[in-house]
């Protein structure tokens, strides 16, 4: 691999987190909304509290952020806080920063969604991989087509139903929230609290990976039907290989690299996936914090969520293109 | 050319509609889907002929949390909705929407699509660009961060939300196309066609057009089930047409009274079984179009 293309790649990823950046910024301003003045209105809205000067206070909140000065100038210190890493403060839980609050959600996200992005990644292009495969009974290559129709409908609604036939009629498990808030006062290290958790978060995943699996398995079948067609596959059969032979080491090994890519971009894309799933069942990560932003009008924690989404998918693109010449041979960014 | 014609007269051999039923046949996923979705098409127009739904979609046009009765037959709402008109309603406006999204992205996405395929170097790099940007961009994030910016949410309407959908629906369709084009450009047919003297328009919409429609196909249902998919997001999250009974804002609503803890199970049921025959409808027919568009996938069945 060439350093230039290093270079150039990373410049592209550069350049999509400024777009973003940039969009982020004039989006609000285009729209004319002033965030401090719709936090007010939802303020007395919910607690009935107006404050008698309100005029001068937005005045004076908007000097604070320096929302008073010319556009250019602060366009040019988003631009230079965001570099620095600060997305500013939370308006509904003031004065916290955004940085602050995405952090304490984040840990929650990212655990449940590597969890069921790992297992639908497992579960799914092991059934794709024995449906693509000839010698498959009938009834695994049939799996594909429920599968897929599961993958059309979205996480939300069968999470949902779960809740309604599992937590509330059968109550197998808990309905909501990341652990027994009565038993525990808050997220601590002991068996007991790991396994609460555990026993909360299988809804939650169960609805994510269920909504999944399918895209997996049609991804993977796909590649496998092609794989069988290639000269090296004949050429095993041929040769007399056994068959579990032939289905991992030609067959599987072969069919899989592009299932390794999207699990890559699956892993960017970790921090937005999970957000309605989260926000049903109570689950204290990024989508509940971005569900407590919209209904109190924080616009800073909407954009401060926008931004590092952005950011994680922007880099795991790049991982991914990085990788990818390592895992296939066959790729060279290089030649000509 | 002339030669031909008296081949395919009447008479000599099954008519298109036969041979339409007959590959309906087997492509089993096209034909399931699309019956699924001509009964949701006669549920829906048909229902609202025989059912007003101008007012019992609509609050106050019933008595509250009934359980489907004789009268009320899917039950109505917490705000006396009516749920059956509210289905009726609310399939046809989610419908709507992601058709008017589904038809920008179909249309922007061939047009860029074309452009960076056919005349390449610098207007491509710079579709390919924008493209690669936006897919970058998680849709649901872009489309919470808009539609957040609209505050009176009694102002949303159908429209709005087609807009805010529309705005992330045309860069699959504007890839495949490109593709394809690329593909297609040094193929015979078209340098046949230029050396015939077509413009550059013509080759577009009579040899290139003709030989994509599967796949447009295929990119349009895709984009329309992206679209409703946004919406759905959109509207559980509270940012979505807060006076309109679209299938999204039922459920919202019955989330926001906490339906299910009430066991007002109908008022979940109902909307949620509306949503999955649309994506389940959408989806097989998706899968049908991609069948006729990559023969490969046949071989395994």
């Amino acid at each position: 691999m060439k350093i230039s293309y290093l270079v150039r790649r990373f410049l592209f990823l550069v350049f999509v987190v400024w777009t973003a950046a940039t969009v982020l910024f004039f989006i609000p301003r285009l729209s004319r909304v002033n965030p401090i003045r719709e936090r007010f209105a939802e303020i007395q809205r919910s607690t009935g509290y107006a404050p008698r000067d309100l005029e001068n206070i937005i005045k004076a909140f908007e000097t604070k952020f320096g929302l008073d000065k010319p556009l250019i100038e602060q366009y040019l210190d988003y631009m230079g806080s965001v570099l620095r890493g600060d997305l500013g403060v939370s308006l509904m839980r003031y004065p916290r920063t955004v940085v602050d609050l995405i952090s304490q959600a984040l840990p929650w996200t990212v655990i449940l969604l590597t969890v069921t992005t790992l297992l639908t990644f497992l579960i799914g292009t092991g059934i794709g991989a024995l449906a693509g495969w000839p010698r498959s009974p009938s009834w695994v290559k049939g799996m594909v087509t429920p599968l897929m129709v599961l993958a059309a409908v979205p996480a939300y609604l069968l999470g949902l139903l779960l809740i309604y036939f599992i937590a509330f009629r059968a109550k197998l498990l808990p309905l909501s929230g990341a652990y027994t808030t009565g038993r525990f006062l808050g997220p601590e290290l002991s068996i007991d609290f790991i396994l609460d958790v555990g026993r909360h978060a299988i809804l939650p995943a169960l609805s994510l990976i269920l909504a999944s699996v399918g895209f997996w398995a049609l991804g993977m079948r796909g590649m496998g039907v092609t794989v069988q067609g290639e000269d090296y596959v004949n050429f095993a059969e041929h040769k007399g290989l056994k068959q579990g032979r032939i289905f991992y080491w030609y067959y599987v090994r072969n069919a899989i690299l592009p299932q390794v890519t999207a699990l890559a971009l699956a892993f960017g894309s970790i921090v937005s996936a999970g957000i309605l799933v989260e926000n049903l069942y109570g689950f204290p990560g990024i989508g509940s914090l971005l569900n407590a932003a919209i209904l109190a009008n924080d616009f800073f924690v909407i954009y401060g969520i926008g931004m590092i989404t952005i950011v994680a998918v922007g880099v795991s693109m790049m991982l991914v293109d990085l990788l990818y010449p390592l895992l296939d041979p066959r790729i060279r960014y290089d030649r000509k | 050319m002339e030669l031909s014609v008296p081949l395919q007269g009447p008479g000599r051999g099954p008519g298109r509609l036969t041979l339409t039923l007959r590959y309906l046949r087997r492509n089993k996923s096209l034909l399931v889907g699309l019956a699924l979705l001509a009964f949701l098409l006669i549920f829906s127009i048909g229902g609202s002929l025989v059912i007003d739904t101008s007012t019992r979609a609509y609050p106050l046009a019933a008595p509250s949390v009934q359980p489907p009765s004789a009268e009320y037959p899917l039950g109505t709402d917490k705000d006396g909705r009516d749920l059956l008109a509210v289905m009726v309603r609310g399939i046809l406006l989610t419908g709507t929407v992601g058709v008017i999204a589904g038809s920008v992205g179909i249309v922007v996405g061939v047009v860029l699509g074309f452009l960076a395929g056919y005349y390449g170097g610098k207007v491509d790099s710079v579709i390919r660009w924008v493209t690669e940007v936006l897919i970058t961009i998680p849709p649901l994030i872009l489309q919470i961060i808009i539609a957040s910016t609209i505050v009176d949410k009694n102002k949303v309407t159908i429209f709005t939300m087609a807009g805010v959908a529309s705005i992330l629906s045309w860069m699959g369709t504007a890839r495949v196309v490109r593709s394809q084009v690329l593909t297609m450009r040094e193929r015979t047919f078209v340098s046949v066609a230029k050396l015939s003297g077509m413009s550059n328009l013509e080759i577009i919409f009579k040899e290139l057009m003709p030989n994509m429609l599967p796949y447009l196909a295929a990119s349009f249902v895709g984009a329309v089930m992206g679209a409703i998919g946004a919406t759905f997001g959109l509207e559980v999250l509270g940012l979505g047409p807060a006076r309109e009974p679209t299938i999204g804002m039922t459920i919202r609503w019955a989330q926001f009274h906490s339906a299910i803890f009430n066991q007002w199970w109908w008022w979940v049921l109902w909307p949620s079984l509306a949503l999955i025959s649309i994506f389940a409808s959408l989806s097989l027919i998706n899968r049908g179009l991609d069948e006729i568009a990559n023969p490969r996938v046949r071989r395994s069945e």
